[in-house]
């Protein structure tokens, strides 16, 4: 794979994630992907609420901020619309998986032929760190102070997992930004992930696990360490469902 | 040459006729006959048709069909335009153009399938969340409801704000003779997306609330300045002038031409436009006018409100606005008149 040591022509100004946040590696690797598939020029974003939204204010292409949880259907009216040109679905966990899931399992459903790229930090970022669908069973958060109780709340969704088992989707991964052989597997997933896009073989998803220091109450290192630890056991990385060879 | 057209379908053809290049909605009586329409006749044309999980998927999709610049539909009833306000909020704050069809059912929550007026209010105060309206239109037959389609996109566009069109049950399920327009090839809007981000979007935190709501306000002047719709008949020298629209309009208009045989001066505004509400039209009305009467099918009485205030505006605010209220479906004549003659008796007394 082409390494890309310079900024991507798209990104055109600092987007404002707090330090140590996974959101910039994730947003700088789908630019990086879009440029070397030579799509940084027919591209289209939905962007969700929350922290994704961050996005809105640093590429230069052309997006639309969706309603909240709702990316996946303004996603799917730009595809069918405009199927020559890239669509990219850009949502956190609480976003895609808690408010969008009515959307986000219908798109892939229908295997819309767009990608979703979801960050999961396992929690609302932007909102003061409440619990999500993805936040993890005993974790603090400021809606589960005691902890998450998943008799309760539920256990933390896997959907990835869920797509790949149950759905007839071309491509699905789950990828991490905790460190660079982490970053350049991830690279290769989306790749992959706007590549089935590229070649109309069907709905695509990549989940990135991403860490959020500032919710999380960690330093920026802690906060990798904690992804490392803790989230992989329970939410693996690789691919859970590869493109079919042509 | 004039067909017979059921509603539902004639607006459905007269929206492909219109350039619509995308439907996207939900099934609810008594609109699904416009999406059932849609769903072999658009693919026909190369067009899009989907049949969203929700409501709310719908009018999501139609944002981002709008946001590429193609003429997009929605079509609901009752609570299914509830669950699109949150679309219909977002289009307009991001200033793009769409049709959304409210074929109305009467009541409260998930309602009744009786043909109503009970959601002028919400249609003409914008409906969801913030600080906007929809130009509302609103046919009285299924000739002008096919002949609104069209202007109902100009508009929209033109002003980037969406349009809906508020027709009623009745008016869905009813088969009438009408002339279908001619296709048009729409005019490509300049804010389409394209991949290439010709056009340039202010980033998400770098808008100015503020100056666009100056905009806003500006804007919505502007419309209402210059795209009041309205008929009028015999309002000049009328002691009464009835205010309607849709079907209970047309009703009414037979009510006053009986009335009118039997002496009373009496006459009719009826509403083309429900927003912009049709205030020129009181500037032509009998300066001597001894009452309004809102004829409408609620129960709570909506259009008089709008008729007391701009009355009121037009220098009419010592003059009483009565309403009489059938609830759903289409007031009989008789009744009309009957309630009339209570009204000159002082057996009914004004609302405002």
């Amino acid at each position: 794979m082409a390494k890309s040591a310079k900024v991507p022509t798209i990104i055109d100004k600092p987007m404002g994630f707090c330090p140590g946040c996974g959101h910039g590696i994730a947003i700088r690797l789908i630019a990086e992907c879009l440029e070397t598939l030579g799509y940084d020029s027919n591209v289209i974003f939905g962007i969700g609420v929350g922290c994704s939204s961050l996005l809105g204010g640093g590429l230069q292409t052309d997006r639309l901020h969706c309603p909240h949880g709702r990316a996946s259907a303004v996603c799917t009216a730009f595809k069918r619309v405009m199927p020559e040109t890239m669509v990219i679905a850009y949502q956190g966990d609480g976003d895609a998986y808690s408010i969008g899931l009515s959307q986000t399992t219908n798109a892939m459903y229908r295997n819309e032929k767009f990608t979703l790229f979801v960050i999961n930090n396992t929690l609302y970022g932007m909102t003061g760190g409440q619990m999500s669908s993805t936040t993890m069973p005993g974790q603090k958060t400021s809606t589960s102070p005691l902890g998450r109780d998943c008799g309760a709340t539920g256990l933390p969704m896997r959907f990835p997992e869920m797509v790949a088992s149950q759905f007839n989707a071309a491509y699905v991964a789950r990828g991490t930004v905790i460190n660079p052989a982490h970053i350049n597997k991830l690279k290769g997933y989306i790749i992959n992930a706007l590549e089935a896009q590229k070649y109309n073989e069907g709905y695509s998803i990549v989940e990135i696990l991403a860490p959020c220091p500032t919710n999380w109450g960690m330093t920026p290192v802690n906060a990798m360490a904690h992804i490392q630890e803790t989230l992989i056991p329970y939410y693996p990385l690789g691919e859970f469902k590869t493109r079919e060879k042509k | 040459m004039a067909e017979i057209m059921k509603g539902n379908h004639a607006i459905a053809e007269a929206a492909v006729r219109a350039g619509v290049t995308f439907y996207a909605g939900y099934p609810i009586t008594p609109s699904s006959e416009i999406m059932e329409y849609l769903s072999g006749r658009l693919p026909e044309l190369g067009r899009v048709f989907i049949q969203a999980e929700s409501e709310v998927a719908g009018i999501t999709m139609v944002m981002g069909a709008a946001a590429c610049g193609v003429r997009a539909l929605t079509a609901s009833s009752g609570p299914g335009i509830s669950l699109k306000q949150e679309g219909i909020s977002c289009i307009s704050d991001e200033e793009l153009s769409c049709v959304v069809i409210n074929v109305a059912r009467y009541g409260n929550g998930l309602g009744t399938l009786f043909s109503s007026q009970c959601d002028y209010l919400r249609e003409t105060r914008g409906g969801g969340n913030g600080d906007y309206r929809c130009i509302v239109l609103c046919p009285e037959s299924v000739q002008e409801a096919v002949d609104l389609m069209a202007l109902a996109y100009e508009l929209s566009e033109k002003y980037r704000i969406v349009s809906t069109l508020l027709t009623e049950g009745a008016l869905g399920q009813m088969m009438e003779p009408c002339v279908l327009p001619e296709f048009i090839d729409p005019p490509k809007v300049s804010w389409g997306f394209d991949g290439k981000y010709s056009y340039k979007k202010v980033g998400i935190f770098d808008r100015n609330p503020y100056q666009e709501g100056i905009d806003l306000r500006k804007k919505h002047e502007c419309i209402k300045e210059n795209e009041q719709r309205f008929e009028t008949i015999d309002v000049e020298d009328a002691d009464y002038v009835f205010v309607a629209y849709g079907l209970p309009a047309r009703s009414v208009k037979g009510a006053i031409k009986e009335l009118q045989a039997e002496g009373h001066k009496v006459g009719l505004i009826r509403l083309i436009t429900a927003w912009p509400f049709p205030e020129k039209a009181f500037s032509v009305v009998n300066s001597h006018v001894k009452g309004f009467i809102s004829v409408e099918a609620s129960a709570t009485g909506q259009v008089v409100e709008d008729v007391a205030l701009y009355s009121k505006k037009s220098g009419f605010g010592h003059v009483p606005a009565y309403c009489l209220l059938n609830i759903y479906g289409i007031p009989a004549i008789r009744d009309t008149k009957e309630n009339f003659k209570k009204i000159i008796a002082g057996e009914i007394k004004e609302v405002f």
